[in-house]
Order: structure tokens, then sequence, then C-alpha cells
């Protein structure tokens, strides 16, 4: 198939499984959590520091400021000058880069190995040694705005999503994007920033993942010297966030845009998480969002609505079980020609029902499990990936013992609890429809 | 005390890529492919890339190669689409067909334990498409689905503005995806043709990493490649850069304005090649070392990123940047971006920026080696740029060769801030359409 730019921009991947690598866990005497992975095929590392901290931790009128610290992170430290991290981990041949999701915020840098400690002992120094001043704030807020403008006010799409995103959660802060609100991102100030990163940023809210050719035995000794020094700050606590309310009306809104080239629809449910201990619902509404909308040619939705019925060009279910709190499973509908989105969504409603009726087709459980099966082989060609998956997971509320369970898991897997879990998520009630179209055309008067 | 420790730093003496050990390999029906064996996970990534790409497209028929290499996992052999996508997902195999302008790719990986049988599958994919009408007129809608929204899209806008006043007629001055009326046009029968014209062997480029032997290779590719035609249609001529220096403002709504900008560039065999490519990573490489990101970024908060990089592409090079920024602010991205590209090109870049450069890039070198696929990739695209299979031993050498004085000559040689074209898309406030 052709993937349209629209299509492209679905793509929400679903994290591959864990696989048969070989990992070490343990924690420094201040808390910090410490993950290995082993990988000798190459003299490279992936070191990564994740924070467990996002943007759903953020006060009241201060959206933003998660990710606006993160861009602040690579400024002067009391040892370091403005972009001078950036500059020694290039002039030591490595990359890196910095990511804030809902629920933690992550460093990483891929290196040669040899220069691990290096790293460690940049990325420790700014944990704690964050030097910032107004000068840094005002260019920087120039460059998230830049940002926002750029991922947010220039996609339709993304500004529909905020909205539906927003209509979805009720009470969580989950309600709140990312990037942060632009009016209150314009407000965001020195004292907000240094704020929330003396709040946040403490090796007890940290875990470090390390990756590739290394040994546990040497990450612990360079570990404990550069991290182990660093005090616990002892007014971390576990994160506790107001959670939803029974949702009782179900939402639907239109977002109009004149830059909307391909109007299409998109729905999201509540729905629960994968849970420390316990992931069996989280697996089966994994495997449904494949049976649903997995694959064009082979899922129920891309069978019926694109193959048979052709009224539709792009389908797709998705569910981010990665979550610390309730999360969503997403349904999205790209009309063919000739097919309004009221139709669309009709017939992909009656593809629901008929689903609940008819069960999972065995003989697509058994292809959409081999795949999972095959990914764990593909998955150890990116050990980068591995380590993301471990960053992820052990800063959104789940063990190492959860993510190697987890492939067990989605393999034991019956057609039963799929359809179990997909009638408890499919309650109205719970979901957010919004519309993508183009601006009401005036009526022309001769 | 980070800086004393920056001290240390030293060039990468011991290279990673010596693990990198290529073999060539004929097979017995002679195709050539470059090989990396790597046991320990069972599977191989398998790289083909034919050249032509999207260039060969008949006049009338833009965006027949890219319609044609979307068609070919929809249907083959005694298959439907869906037959298809069922045998491939019970065998967990991975397929990719792309089109791009100078060249198509088929990128695949498959387990060690069904190779045999996810071969013939891709084989059946390459040979016997069948092309249904009811597939095609399907994936004709995706495409369309896909102008529509490019058509809407500030940057793709930007570049089809751009190419099109770069190459005219050429196909290097439209978009591969054809337009409405042109994707409309193709039939069956031009499918066909694509397929025989982008898929001819005698433009082929093999990169196989993985879970499997020389002996194993070169039989898999006899099988998997063997009727495809042996050679394809003569690719179109050489085309000039032509757009001059100034700027073209396409009204957008929206908060930000986007620009693409450049002039001509050079080739990719040119002697200078090396001193140009380790320019423009001073110059624009993306982070916020490079002079643009440096000025443009983090002086002054005008955009979340800027870039700029030589573009060799087969029948005509250029050099090309992208920015992004307010409506309100973009005239002075543009300007500082004037400027930086003008002091570069007349005072050269510092012994500390050439020297840091080079220790990045050969130091970053050995990190993209890092997957069976990846290294399939460049395997492939060594083979497609005509380097030699000595190319990963001798490149950082190649690097480190290039002196100050080299550098600085070439930037005056090569960038023209005067033949800079930006041409902006959005609603840019002080700018207008100009020619220098």
């Amino acid at each position: 198939m052709i993937r349209t730019l629209s299509a492209a921009a679905f793509a929400l991947a679903a994290a591959p499984l864990a696989a048969a690598e070989a990992v070490t866990n343990f924690f420094l005497d201040n808390g910090m959590e410490v993950v290995v992975i082993e990988d000798t095929r190459a003299p490279v590392v992936v070191h990564m520091v994740w924070y467990k901290v996002g943007s759903a931790d953020e006060p009241e009128t201060k959206s933003g400021i998660a990710h606006f610290t993160e861009h602040l992170m690579f400024k002067a430290t009391d040892t370091l000058e403005d972009g001078e991290f950036q500059r020694i981990v290039s002039e030591n041949g490595g990359n890196d880069n910095a990511f804030t999701s809902y629920d933690y915020t992550g460093y990483f840098q891929r290196v040669a190995s040899d220069r691990l400690g290096l790293m460690m002992e940049m990325e420790s120094d700014r944990m704690v040694n964050l030097a910032l001043d107004e000068d840094d704030i005002a260019t920087e807020r120039g460059v998230i705005i830049e940002e926002r403008n750029q991922r947010t006010d220039s996609s339709p799409g993304a500004l529909m999503q905020e909205q539906v995103r927003a209509a979805q959660f009720l009470n969580h802060q989950y309600a709140v994007p990312i990037i942060g609100w632009r009016h209150e991102m314009e407000t965001l100030g020195l004292e907000d920033a240094n704020a929330f990163y003396e709040a946040h940023y403490a090796p007890n809210n940290a875990v470090l993942v390390v990756a590739g050719d290394v040994t546990p035995e040497e990450v612990r000794t360079l570990a404990e010297a550069h991290y182990g020094v660093i005090p616990a700050n002892p007014a971390i606590t576990e994160r506790a966030r107001p959670a939803e309310p029974p949702q009782r009306a179900e939402r639907r809104l239109v977002y109009r845009d004149a830059r909307v080239a391909q109007p299409y629809f998109t729905r999201t449910y509540l729905a629960p998480e994968r849970n420390r201990g316990d992931q069996r619902e989280a697996a089966a509404l994994r495997l449904l969002a494949s049976v649903l909308g997995g694959s064009g040619a082979t899922s129920v939705f891309g069978e019926t609505l694109e193959f048979e019925q052709e009224i539709a060009v792009y389908t797709s279910a998705y569910y981010m079980g990665l979550s610390l709190d309730e999360t969503t499973f997403g349904l999205i509908g790209v009309p063919a020609p000739g097919t309004s989105l009221e139709e669309l969504e009709a017939a992909m409603d009656a593809e629901i029902a008929a689903f609940l009726e008819k069960g999972v087709d065995p003989e697509q459980l058994a292809r959409i499990k081999a795949q999972w099966r095959a990914s764990e082989v593909y998955a150890l060609d990116d050990v980068g990936g591995i380590a993301r998956r471990y960053g992820a997971a052990l800063t959104s509320g789940l063990t190492v013992q959860d993510v190697q369970d987890w492939p067990g898991i989605i393999q034991s897997i019956t057609g039963e609890e799929i359809v179990a879990a997909a009638e408890r998520l499919f309650d109205r009630k719970n979901a957010v429809t919004g519309y993508l179209m183009q601006p009401v055309q005036p009526e022309v008067t001769q | 005390m980070i800086a004393r420790l920056t001290a240390l730093v030293t060039l990468f003496a011991l290279p990673a890529w010596a693990e990198v050990d290529i073999q060539e390999v004929t097979s017995p029906g002679g195709i050539d492919a470059w090989l990396v064996e790597e046991s320990s996970i069972p599977f191989t990534a398998l790289e083909l890339r034919f050249d032509g790409g999207a260039s060969l497209d008949p006049e009338g028929l833009r965006g027949a190669t890219n319609l044609m290499m979307g068609m070919l996992e929809e249907g083959s052999g005694d298959m439907d689409a869906r037959a298809f996508a069922e045998a491939r997902e019970t065998l967990a195999a991975r397929f990719d067909f792309e089109a791009y302008g100078d060249s198509v790719s088929i990128s695949a990986s498959f387990l060690s334990e069904n190779r045999d049988e996810a071969v013939a599958l891709l084989r059946q994919a390459l040979t016997q498409p069948t092309f249904d009408e009811v597939a095609v007129a399907r994936v004709k809608r995706q495409v369309l689905s896909g102008i529509r929204s490019d058509a809407l899209d500030p940057d793709e806008i930007s570049s089809t503005r751009f190419y099109e006043m770069a190459f005219g007629d050429h196909p290097y001055g439209s978009d591969l995806a054809g337009t409405e009326e042109s994707v409309a046009a193709i039939t069956r029968a031009d499918l066909e043709t694509a397929r025989q014209n982008a898929l001819a062997l005698d433009r082929l480029h093999v990169g196989a990493v993985g879970d499997i032997t020389a002996e194993e290779l070169g039989l898999l590719l006899d099988e998997l490649l063997g009727d495809l035609p042996a050679s394809g249609p003569a690719l179109p001529p050489r085309v000039d850069f032509t757009l001059p220096g100034g700027t073209t403002v396409v009204d957008f709504e929206g908060p930000q304005s986007t620009a693409l900008f450049g002039h001509v560039g050079i080739e990719r065999d040119d002697p200078r090649y090396f001193a140009a490519f380790i320019l423009m990573e001073i110059l624009g490489g993306g982070g916020i070392e490079s002079r643009l990101g440096f000025e443009v970024r983090e002086e002054r908060g005008l955009t979340y990123g800027i870039s700029a990089f030589i573009v060799p592409r087969d029948l005509s090079e250029m050099i090309l940047g992208r920015v992004r920024s307010s409506n309100e602010t973009i005239a002075e991205a543009i300007e500082v971006t004037r400027d930086v590209w003008e002091r570069t090109a007349t005072e050269g870049v510092t012994p500390e920026e050439l020297a840091r450069t080079q220790t990045y890039l050969t130091g970053a070198y050995p990190l993209r080696f890092d997957g069976n696929g990846r290294i399939a990739n460049i395997l492939a695209g060594m083979q497609q740029a005509d380097l030699g299979i000595d190319y990963i031993a001798t490149r950082n050498a190649n690097i480190e060769a290039v002196t100050l004085e080299e550098v600085n000559r070439v930037a005056r040689e090569i960038l023209l801030p005067d033949a800079l074209h930006f041409v902006v898309v959005g609603e840019p406030v002080g700018l207008s359409t100009t020619t220098n």
C-alpha cells in the first residue's frame, strides 16, 4: 500500500516485545535504579537517564514547563558552559538528544563504549548543577514556541487531537498538551524552571539505562562514582495524580480548518493501562488493536472498510498501554471520496458490533502472535530500542519483571479475553469523537 | 572537572568498522552483492536498490513508478492483496517497497527458520504482480489522498515550488507521486511497463547482512531476481539548476512560515566532496553547534531547527537548507542565514571548528553500523554512489586529511550567497517575491 501523509502522521507505533536480551537490574544506595542491557556486537553504548516526571506532573498554569526544562538542561551548569554538553558529546563522536512525555523526561547519548564515564560525569553534573539565567529563558522560550508552531499550530490534525485529548480527560492532567498551551508557555520564567528542576531532578527520581558493549560491573562502578555520590531528595514521593471521575456523557467535537485537505475522524476511549503485576487486560487491548486495525489488508477494519466496502482510504486502531495512569484506545478513519465522516463512523461502529458478536478469527490471532514472536528476534537488532522500552516502562509504573513478562502474557491471551476486554472498553460514555473538516463554505448568492 | 577530561579526547585509534567485514559475492547467475555475515541473531536483512526510480516515469505518467512500487504487495501470482498479506504475516517477514527520485528500493527482513518461503513470496511480488483493477483503484485513492494533503502542507508546497522553478519539465521539477490527473491516467499496462523499467538487473545494487553465507546468498539472489529484465531504458539527461538568487513568497495561512532555500551544488565524485561535506556540517549540521544552528536558534531563539546540506542527486546537484520561523521573525531568520552564508564564504571556518567537526564526523561514523538493516542500507548506498569496497576503511582518513586551507577554498567556491533562493510559504512579514 501507499502510506499517505495523513497515514504517516497517525503512525502511533506500538512498542515491540521484549526479547531474550541480557538484562541486569539494581539500585544505587541513593535510590537511583539502574538497568544494564548487554550487546557486544559493536563497541558502542547507549546511555540514558529517565526522570519520573512529565507534563502530567506540572503545576497549574505552568503547562509546558516539563518540556521547557528539558530544553534548558542543555544550558550552562556550574562546571559546563552553555552548549558545552552537546559540544563535548560531538567531539567524542557521539549523538545526543532528549524527549519529554506525559509521564517521563529522558536524556540520552550514543557513544563509543569507552566514553561512558565521560557521559555519566556530564549527565550527573546537570542532574544537580544547572545554572540558568534570564537570557537562557528568553531565547529558549522562543525556540519552544517555534516548536509548538511547527508541530501543532501548523498541523490541523495535531490541533484536533489536542482538542480531543482535552475533552477526554475531565480531571487528569493528561488533558494538557506536553508542549503546553501557548498562552501559558509565553509566561514561563526562570523561577518556574528552577522550581520544577529542583523539585524533580534527583537520583531517587531517575532511572539509568545503559545498553551496549558494557558489563554490569563496569556500569555499577561508574554509576556509583558519578550518580551514587548525589544525595537523594527526601521530598520526592510516589506520584499521586487526580484520578478520572466516572465519565457519564459521550463527547463529540468538530474542528474546522482551511488547511484540511483530507477530512478524517478519530475516536478515543478511556482505557486501563499496563499495571505492575497486572497486565492481562492491557495485553488483550493491545491485541484488540491489532485485530481491529493493525494492518491494512488483514485487520477487521482494513478488510471490511478499505477492501470490501471501499469507503475508507485508511483505518487504524491503536492502544497506548505504557502510561502511569489511565490511558486511551483510539480509532481512526479516513474516508474515501464520496463517503462522509458520518457514514464511515457508522460503518466502523457496525464492524465493532459485528466483531463483538462473531469474536476473533483464530487464524488471524495466530498470525498476530507469530509476528509478535518474530518481533522479539528483530528487536534484538536495535539495542537502543530495547533500552527505550525499559526506560519508558520503569518510569510508567512498571518493573523489569513486568517488561520481561509482557511477551509471554501476549502469547497467552485468548480470543475470548480479547472480546471481553472489548466489551468493557467500547462504552461511548467514555469516548470522545472528533471530526476534522474544512470550514463551512459560505453560500454564494447571485 | 569536565574541561580537563575533554582535553584527553583523541581521535578514535581503533576503528570499530574494522569489524564490518564485507564480502564481495557474485551469484552463479552473475548478480553482484556485498555481504556482511552476522549470525548472532537468526535473521537476514536484504537491501535491493535499482537506479533510475521515478526519473524513469514516461511523459504524462508522472507517478507511475511510485504507484507501481505501492502495488507490489497488493496481489501477485494467484494471491490477492489479503492473501499476500496473510502469507507474509504468517512468515513474519518484513517487506518494504519504496520509490525515490533516483531509485527504487526493496528492503526485506526474514527469519532464518523460513527464509526459503519468504524469498519465494518476495519473488512472486517482484516478478508476478497482478496489478488487479480493484487493487489499483484502491491504492490510487491512497495516492490521491496524499497528493491532496501535500497541496495544503506548507513544507510540501515549498518543495514543489522550489523544484518546479529549478528544474521545469525535467522529472526533477515535479513530485514523484504525480498529480491528480497523471495518476488517474495510469493504466495496468503502464504499471507493468514501469515495473520492467524500474527493476532492471543492470541497475541493481545489493547489500545483505545477517545469518546467511556467501553461497546461500548467491543462490537466494538467483532465485529471487533471476527473472527480472536484464536492462532498462535510458535515463533522462542531466539537468542544470537554473533558479536564480532571490525570494519567492507563497501565501499560506498559519502562524509560522517555512522556507526551503538553496543553490547549485557539487557532484558526489567531485574531488572537493570531503571538504564540502565537512564545510556543510560546520555551516548547517542539524545541531546547535553548527553556525546556522547557533546564530538562528541558540542566540536568537528564532526557530526550532535549521539545517543545510549538500544534495548530490544523480542528474543535478544542489546545496539546500530549511528553516521555519514565526511570520513576524522569518525575515530576520533569513537575513541571519544569508549573513552566515556570506561570512562563511568570505572568511571561511576556524581551525577549532574544523578540528571539532573532523573529530565528530570520524567518531560518529562507526556508530552508524549498529544493526543488520542499517548496515545493509549502507552497503547498497555505497554501491549506488560508486564507492569502493574499501570506502569504509578509508573514509575517516579522508575526512582527517582535509586541511583548513582546502575547506576555506571550497567555501569560497561553492557557497554562493547571491545565488541563494528562498521559497517562503506562510504569511511572512516584510518579505516579498524578488529576483537577484
